[in-house]
């Protein structure tokens, strides 16, 4: 009786997932979509709890799992609600690096189960272990591991505790840590079976030093398809549970996440018009950052007043925003939005044009934006947004850089050529709003700037956002 | 070879939801606009937080002597249910205000 409730929460909990993220991926269901999953989980965590069986019995340890839960539920609640919307991303990123984490501690554990038992029968492991049990066991630990820190590694690049760092032939030599980990793992299964948790262990940290070495030279704006992609590793490890248990509820969720995310990966990749494999070997920030650069921009820049430019806008008819990543570490979104009021309420209309990779996670200004209450409907995406630019008269360009960057339309010999790309030069004005000429992330100068029909607008986004309301209430 | 299709037939079941589950999650996801990655991002990122199944199960069956099994157990219930808490707080969190937007 109570195995099969347990299978019948199990499958109403695979259920929520599923419904769960299918309506995530709509914007007037996705809250709901998001609590039916947390509803599932629920039910699933207590299910397991009270119901699971192991060997007949029930679990026990009750003190040490509530404890622990609460202790995790406190840290995560308080974390997930304190921390800035600007720091979303790396924080994404750490709950999933502890979702890896968690993964390969159990497959840890599950191997010491498993090595306890056979240590003493003295052959060789491969005869007493059985493989599926062991290759759940391995998988887990090894995509867990890599997953945890390369998480913590994301995470601490994005927080700016860590600089990108690359060596000459880290190609080669990530290709050998990978093969060590493999040949580790296989070893362990053919090792005596007194030894062989001498060679888990070797594999574990050849994993982890793999996992170190697969992010670090990845550079920074790149760090969004590395969370995601490390996203889905954690979802297979958690399916690896899912075959250890034998628990359906583990595999659909785990793989369920597995797909969705390589999914969510090669799109985020389309959108910077990059395959995976070019993020991966970190040719944007790497080779392209020495080679790309022989192209000089040269030219003057204009600059404008804060006065001027709200001149500009106030008698504007059409003002098109194009937030990016200046916005969001200004923490300039409700500052945006008042300024988009008050400009509305001179009869200006006010749109924003969303680069699908502007800021540092795709959908980050959305996100950013509907913070500070920025009407959805004035969102626009690329495509329409492009469209619009002709009928605009000034282009307000908050913060972002390579996404509006021409080179990507018309130099072939740029590392971003190809890319998809806002194209403000179509408007009649252009106000660039940066805090200083500095090249923005992929290294590249942007002959924008030096258009004649473009005037820069140096200083902090909030800054001057707040000075140029100040400026229009005059007008 | 043999091994291979003695190890199908007896995970046949699970070959199959991992088959199907695959389909079914790329599906799912293209549709979305681009507006909701980073939400579906962190949605789906709290679903694989049911990794902390495994870590009750470790947890409760953990002999009291295995202090190996207890410790890294309780460390997996804690890190899973930092994943499981911190993935659907921060999910919804953003959520709430496209919500707020729609009316």
């Amino acid at each position: 009786m109570d195995i099969s409730s347990l299978s019948v929460c199990y499958l109403i909990a695979s259920v929520t997932y599923i419904v769960g993220l299918k309506m995530l991926s709509k914007p007037s269901t996705a809250r709901t979509g998001n609590l039916i999953a947390a509803g599932g989980m629920i039910l699933a965590i207590f299910a397991t709890i009270f119901l699971y069986k192991f060997n007949g019995k029930r679990l026990g340890n009750y003190e040490w799992i509530f404890s622990a839960m609460v202790i995790g539920c406190i840290i995560g609640w308080l974390v997930a609600k304190k921390v800035k919307m600007t720091a979303m991303p790396e924080l994404v990123s750490f709950f999933n690096g502890m979702g890896g984490a968690c993964a390969a501690l159990i497959s840890i554990v599950e191997f010491d189960y498993l090595y306890r038992e056979y240590r003493t029968v003295g052959s060789l492991f491969s005869d007493v272990a059985p493989l599926g049990h062991y290759l759940a066991i391995i998988a887990g630990t090894i995509i867990g591991s890599i997953s945890f820190i390369g998480s913590m590694i994301a995470w601490g690049k994005l927080a700016g505790k860590f600089k990108d760092y690359s060596f000459k032939g880290q190609h080669l030599f990530n290709t050998v840590i990978l093969i060590l980990v493999l040949a580790a793992a296989v070893l362990t299964y053919f090792s005596k079976t007194e030894n062989a948790n001498i060679y888990f262990f070797v594999t574990v940290a050849l994993a982890l030093l793999y996992g170190v070495f697969f992010v670090l030279p990845i550079g920074g704006a790149d760090m969004p398809v590395v969370i995601s992609l490390l996203n889905s590793f954690t979802g297979v490890a958690a399916a690896c549970g899912g075959f250890l248990y034998d628990n359906k509820a583990m595999l659909t969720g785990g793989i369920l996440v597995g797909a969705a995310g390589t999914l969510l990966t090669i799109l985020m990749c389309r959108a910077m018009n990059r395959s995976l494999m070019n993020v991966l070997l970190g040719s944007f920030g790497g080779n392209a950052k020495t080679a790309s650069i022989t192209k000089d921009v040269h030219g003057n820049i204009k600059e404008i007043s804060v006065s001027d430019a709200a001149m500009l806008m106030a008698y504007a008819k059409k003002v098109m925003i194009v937030p990016g990543y200046g916005l969001a570490v200004a923490q300039a979104q409700h500052t945006c939005h008042e300024l988009e009021k008050a400009l509305e309420e001179k009869g200006v209309q006010v749109e924003y044009a969303i680069h699908p990779v502007a800021g540092r996670m795709p959908g980050h200004m959305n996100v950013l934006l509907a913070e500070a209450d920025v009407n959805y409907e004035k969102l626009l995406e690329m495509g329409e947004a492009n469209e619009e630019m002709k009928s605009t008269d000034v282009a307000f360009i908050l913060g972002a850089n390579d996404v509006v960057n021409p080179a990507a339309k018309n130099d072939p010999s740029s590392p971003i050529y190809g890319m998809p790309i806002l194209e403000v030069e179509l408007a009649k004005q252009v106000i660039v709003n940066k805090r200083s000429m500095k090249p923005g992330y992929a290294g590249i100068e942007n002959e924008l700037f030096y258009q004649p029909k473009t005037s820069m607008l140096f200083g902090d986004a909030k800054k001057v956002l707040q000075e140029l309301l100040a400026e229009l209430k005059n007008i | 070879m043999e091994n291979v299709f003695h190890f199908l037939s007896q995970n046949i079941d699970m070959v199959y939801i991992v088959i199907l589950m695959i389909f079914l999650g790329i599906e799912i996801i293209g549709r979305v606009p681009s507006v909701l990655h980073t939400p579906l991002m962190s949605g789906a990122n709290a679903i694989h937080g049911v990794v902390i199944i495994g870590a009750i199960i470790v947890m409760g069956k953990a002999e009291s002597g295995n202090y190996l099994a207890l410790i890294l157990g309780f460390l997996a219930v804690v890190l899973g249910t930092l994943n499981v808490v911190g993935g659907f707080v921060v999910t919804d969190r953003m959520l709430e205000m496209f919500k707020k937007k729609k009316k």
